[in-house]
This record gives structure tokens, sequence and C-alpha cells, in this order.
């Protein structure tokens, strides 16, 4: 048992200690906030750079109706179409907004500029074009704009969860990322760490000090070593992951709660001109999508979901693992795991695929509760399934069978491992690894 | 000490080990010699428990060999191997615990070790970054590093260069002059003659012939003698020998004779004696491979 010990403590200090492990550890949150900050960034603030457009507007419909907002900067001018057009090279941010006088027959409206205008630029313009005509017709047909535009009605569906507890938020949107990232993670993690238990057991046998290992401890005691001392390290970097992760989102969603005041009361001083409202009101919203979605985060089980989640990924790990180890001992190289590495990582990425189309959209279908069930399929499809709720019987038994997979799977790879890891030198079949399996101490 | 009793390994079709038995008396040199695939490797990991035998058991010091045993054995395998990216130090106290030992009793042997080895500067090194020769050091330290009882050196000295080779076959004398059982197990027969006491010839998976290597050599001597002789003399019709050899050498004549029955070598020079001068008289003692491949010839 001391010996299994020392093996953990080898297996795990000199990853742990290794650069790449505190580089990683680092990076992932760091990149993954950074990305969700800047997405956040993106939306809200969009391009900071002011487009100057000038328009030309021949057909007298849009003149002095355009609305200057955060980057765009609307000025009028007369005079030729062909001249405008040569002045405007001269500028590299300006662009022209040429209107035909013939403009309510072809409808023929011509952006030209130095640079190619971004998507949501034409967009902007686009959209406010259509806005004024819609006014002015409407104002033709005598319809106050005012009146239509407090008539518009907005729609958010509240899902309700009823629990034991009493009524729930029910957040589908944060239940589907919730599901997706645990199972996403599970996935990546199980390739990550069964790959280094490979590794690990193909360097030991390159490096022939195996024969040395194996003089001191069974060879069962030096596979699981090996395999726990890695899934330390998984843990490990998962906890130091979400340790930084929520600390760096707690800050995050500080800073951001400061910008969303700062936008809203612009929003309230703003309120004359109903014109500019409605650009605020656009931003407004999309900062209220995003507190929507911190306010669903806090309706989820986090302690719940994090328990399961480090369930899963040890028993899918366990089990994994070892089968990767029993990969790692039967080939000399890691160019000859191709053919044993098929049925190992297959029913992995096919359980990842349904999952994501399937399973998300149909968590309590026959096929999502058998593969929540099937220790080979569980870890991922599990991890899917519980933010949406799963029965307690449901959960027990998956975990069971999940226990019951990796002890089976340890026991079928370490017969395998133990006489894998002293072959030298030959091209192993399946018949072979069968071979292998029964054959005595 | 050690007693190997009618050991059988099969892998596959392929017998390993049949019916082998030997015995190694404590505190010896014993060398188990047999060419490359004849099961000495096979017999060797049913020793050190890496693998079990199909029949036939062994005991160590009486007991029948079981797990406590593991830490008594020093085994150099002849693939050798250290982690390539760990230190020196760390991996030699890693190998040590392994086998038992403390953290600080490893140190302090480790220490020991180096210093005497002259490896101080060593302890913080890679394995990558030493020299196969060097490598080679540090993996026999590791194997004697917890004083075992019985030390199983697998090829010791291939790899070392004289000088290393030296050092360690001065080593292993003095771990075994302290008490420890040592086997040597070698294709190369010729290298442990002067060390082995006692030896097993394996061959094809069957132990064709063991004893002390002095009963086997008196067993295997048969009256051959190489006489100089400084003059040429007519190489016929000797009373009391037969002629097998001739060969002429820088200083004379070499003959290689075999006694005719009820003959001694005095006899020999009796005869010689007034026909030409006499440099040398020996015996020729067959050497182990000689001894080998003439049972292996008998055999067939």
């Amino acid at each position: 048992m001391n010996k299994i010990l020392l093996i953990i403590q080898r297996e795990y200090l000199s990853r742990v200690k290794k650069k790449s492990f505190l580089l990683l550890t680092f990076l992932v949150p760091a990149s993954f906030i950074g990305m969700m900050s800047l997405v956040v960034y993106l939306t809200t603030k969009g391009d900071d750079h002011i487009k100057n457009f000038k328009v030309l507007d021949q057909s007298g419909i849009f003149e002095h109706q355009f609305n200057n907002s955060n980057n765009l900067n609307f000025s009028y001018i007369k005079g030729n179409y062909e001249e405008a057009k040569k002045d405007i090279r001269k500028e590299k941010n300006d662009f022209l907004l040429y209107i035909s006088s013939d403009y309510a027959q072809t409808g023929n409206v011509e952006l030209i500029s130095e640079k190619k205008p971004g998507l949501s630029v034409v967009n902007d313009v686009e959209n406010q074009m259509e806005t004024i005509l819609r006014n002015k017709k409407l104002i033709a047909a005598g319809i106050d704009t005012a009146v239509l535009n407090s008539s518009k009605a907005k729609v958010a569906i509240n899902a309700k969860q009823l629990t034991d507890e009493g009524e729930k938020d029910a957040s589908l949107g944060a239940t589907y990322i919730v599901g997706f990232v645990s199972a996403f993670l599970i996935y990546l993690s199980l390739f990550i760490y069964g790959a280094q238990v490979m590794r690990g057991v193909i360097e030991e046998k390159t490096n022939r000090i195996i024969e040395v290992i194996v003089s001191s401890v069974k060879p069962f005691q030096l596979m699981m070593g090996k395999i726990i001392g890695i899934g330390a390290v998984g843990l490990t970097q998962f906890l130091l992951w979400i340790i930084l992760s929520t600390s760096l989102s707690t800050l995050a969603a500080k800073v951001f709660n400061k910008d969303n005041e700062g936008a809203t009361k612009i929003e309230q001083t703003d309120h004359k001109s109903s014109k500019s409202m409605m650009v605020d009101t656009a931003k407004a919203d999309n900062g209220n999508k995003v507190q929507q979605l911190l306010k669903a985060a806090d309706t989820i089980n986090f302690p719940y979901i994090i328990g399961t989640f480090f369930f899963y990924f040890l028993g899918g790990y366990l089990l994994y693992s070892a089968l990767f180890a029993a990969v790692g001992s039967a080939v000399d190289n890691e160019t000859e795991t191709q053919q044993f590495m098929l049925p190992i990582t297959l029913p992995l990425i096919f359980t990842f695929i349904i999952g994501m189309n399937v399973i998300v959209n149909n968590p309590d279908s026959q096929l999502s509760f058998w593969m929540s069930m099937i220790p080979f399929t569980s870890p991922i499809a599990m991890m899917i399934r519980i933010p949406f709720g799963v029965p307690v019987w449901q959960l027990a038994l998956s975990m069971t069978l999940l226990v019951g997979g990796f002890i089976f799977t340890t026991w079928v790879a370490s017969r395998i491992y133990r006489v894998g890891i002293l072959m030298y030198g030959k091209k192993v079949s399946y018949k072979e690894l069968a071979k292998w399996f029964t054959y005595k101490e | 000490m050690l007693k190997v009793s009618h050991i059988v390994k099969e892998y596959a079709k392929h017998r390993a080990l049949d019916d082998v038995s030997l015995e190694v008396q404590k505190g010896t040199i014993f060398g188990l010699l047999g060419p490359n695939g004849a099961g000495k490797t096979s017999l060797i990991r049913i020793i050190n428990q890496i693998t079990g035998p199909d029949e036939g058991e062994i005991f160590f010091n009486g007991e029948k060999l079981n797990q406590t045993h593991i830490n008594k054995i020093g085994y150099l395998p002849e693939e050798r191997g250290l982690y390539k990216k760990m230190e020196i130090g760390e991996q030699m106290l890693y190998l040590a615990q392994l086998k038992g030992l403390s953290r600080a009793e490893a140190a302090k042997r480790i220490k020991f070790w180096f210093e005497k080895m002259e490896m101080q500067s060593w302890w913080k090194k890679k394995v990558e970054d030493l020299s196969k020769g060097m490598q080679q050091k540090v993996q026999f330290v590791a194997t004697v590093l917890h004083e075992p009882e019985l030390i199983i050196l697998d090829e010791p000295f291939s790899g070392f260069d004289p000088v290393n080779a030296e050092v360690i076959k001065n080593e292993i004398l003095e771990l075994n002059q302290k008490g420890s059982t040592i086997i040597f197990s070698t294709h190369r027969m010729e290298s442990v003659e002067e060390l082995c006491e006692h030896i097993a010839l394996i061959n094809k998976s069957h132990k064709i012939l063991d004893g002390s290597v002095k009963s086997i050599k008196n067993a295997y001597r048969n009256s051959t003698f190489r006489i100089g002789i400084d003059q040429k003399i007519p190489l016929n019709g000797f009373k009391t020998f037969d002629l097998t050899q001739q060969k002429t050498m820088d200083e004379g004549e070499q003959l290689t004779i075999k006694l005719k029955a009820s003959f001694s070598t005095n006899d020999v020079l009796q005869e010689l004696i007034p026909q030409t001068g006499i440099t040398y008289l020996e015996e020729v003692i067959p050497t182990i491979n000689e001894i080998f491949i003439e049972k292996v010839k008998q055999l067939n």
C-alpha cells in the first residue's frame, strides 16, 4: 500500500511541478474570462471609430432625418454626384451615402467609400432608413408614431420548474450552457488525462525502467498508482480552474455592473429625444441579456453540479484511463497506438455528438436515459442531463453502474497490462491481447 | 539461499524454461550462463516475481518465495532504463523507497555511494544529460542501495568501458565479501569465469550443466598439454603421447599433445628432453565456452 502511495506521489509531483501545468492552470481560465469579456465588450461597446456619413440626398426624403450615434455621424451635402464621389476618396473614414432623385420609384441607394463598410454599419444605416420611411408613411396615413411605439410589446418566457423547494426559475439558456460546458470539459479531460496515462506507460516501457519498477512493485500497483496520480493532477487542475474562474468572473461581473449602471443613467438623461432613446434601449437590452444570464447563473445549484461533475469526471477517467494504460502497455511507441485507440475514443466522440444534438433537446428521452446509464457513455451524457434535473434513482443507478464499469475495465486492463509491459518489439493484434488476458499470473 | 525447483514457464506455444532446478549457496557468486534466448531472463524474472512460473517452486532462505522477499533482492536488468526527465537524486530516492527504505535512510546511503563512486555533482542532473556509461553507474548504485541479500545482475558489464567495468567488478566483489549473494547472468561466458565459484549452463530452456567451476573444469580435463620446444624434431612415433596440433611460433614450435594412457607429463619430458630443449609445459584446461560447446554437441 505504501508503495502505491510512493508511485502516486511521483506521478503527481513530476507533473504538477512542470511549467506546462502552471501555464495551463492559469492560461485556461484567463483566456476563458478574456474571451467572455471580449464578447461582452464588443457587443456593448461596438466599434468606437466614428464614421462620417455625407448624405447626398437628391430625393429629399431623408434630409436631416438620420440620427447620430456613438460611431455614426451624419452630415448633409448638396451638389454633383461625380464631384462628391471624388471628394470622398480623399477622406479615409468618410462614406458618401447617395440617394438618387428617383428613389421613390427605383429605391436606388449607394454607399461609396475608400474602405469597405462593415456589415453592422450598413445594417445600421439600412435600419435607420427603414424607420424613417415607415414613420413617414405612418404619418402620411395619419397614425401617431408615439402611440405606436408605446404599443410595442415585449415577451420573454419565464420558465419555472416545480420542485420540492417550491418554484424555481428554470432558465433554459443557462441550463443548456452549464450542461454543455461540463459535458465538454469531461469529454476533453478524458482524452487529455487518458492520453497522459497512456504516454506515461509507453515512456516507462521504452525507457526500460519498467523492469526495475516491477521487480519492486506489482504491475497492478504501478498501473493504479499512475492512474490515481494523474487523476489527482486532473482534479487539482479543475479545482484551480474553478477557484480562479469564479474569483475572476465575480470580479468581471462587478466591473460590468458598474458599466451598466452608467448606461442606465445616460438613458434617463436623454429622455427628451425619443429617437435617441431607441438606440439606447437597444443598448440597455444587450446589457439586460448579460444580466439575465448572470442572474440565471445564480439559480443553478452549483455545489450539486460541481459535485456530480467531479464524480463523473473521476468515474469516467478511471474507466477510460485503465483502457488507455492497457493500450500503452501493448505498444512500443505512440504511433502504434492508432489501431487500439479507435474503440476507446469512438464511444466518447459518439456520446458527445449525440449529447449535443439529441440529449440537450430531449433530456428525458429513452436514448438520453440509456446513454446516461451505460458506463462508457454516462459521464458525458449524464452531465448534459443533470442541469435539467434527473430523478435521484436514475442518478444513483448511473453512478453505481459507473463504479462497476471502472472496476471491470481496470480488471481487464490490468491483465493485459501486466503482460504487455514486458513485451518488446512485437506487433500486437487484438487476438494477442485476448491471449494475454487469459494468461495465468 | 536460493533454491529453484523444477520450474516450467511457457509463453504461447514456446517453452521458455523446462524443468529447471538449481541451487545458489549463500555468499557465493553464481554464474547463470547460456546463449541469448536460452531462458536466463525468464528465470530471473520469476525469481524477481515479475512473472510467475507455470510449474515448480522457488525457495528463498528456505521459505517459499513471497512478497516479503522483494526488498531483499536487487535486480539490474539487461535492458537498462531510468526516467529520462527526472533528477538523478530524486530518482534514486524513489527507487530506494520502492525497495522499502525510508526517505532519510535512502538519502544517507545515496550520499555515501555518490561519494564512493565520485558522482557527487550528479544529484541535480537529469538522466538525459548523462553519458551511457554514467547512466549505467547510476543504475548499478540504485540496484545495490538497499543492501539486498541477493543481487541479480543481468549482463552487468555490457556498456561499461574497461576502466568502469573494473570499478564495478571490484564493487561487486566487495559486496560479495560483505555477505551478499550474487547471481551473474551472461552469454559472454569467459567474462565471469574468474568471478564465479558456481555456474549453471542453460541452453534452449534446459539446464544442461551445473556445479562449481573447479569441478566442472576438472571433469572436462582430458590430459591435454601444450609444450614449447626450441628445435624442430621429427614429429611422429612418440611413445608417451599423441600429437594433436603443431604450430610454429616466433620463439619456436608449440605442440599440443594428449597423454597416452598410464603415462604422465614426466614421461613425456623424459622422452622429449634428449631431442630438444623445452621452453614450457602447461595443461590445457578447457574454457567454460569450450565445455558448453562440447556439452551441447554431446546432447545432440
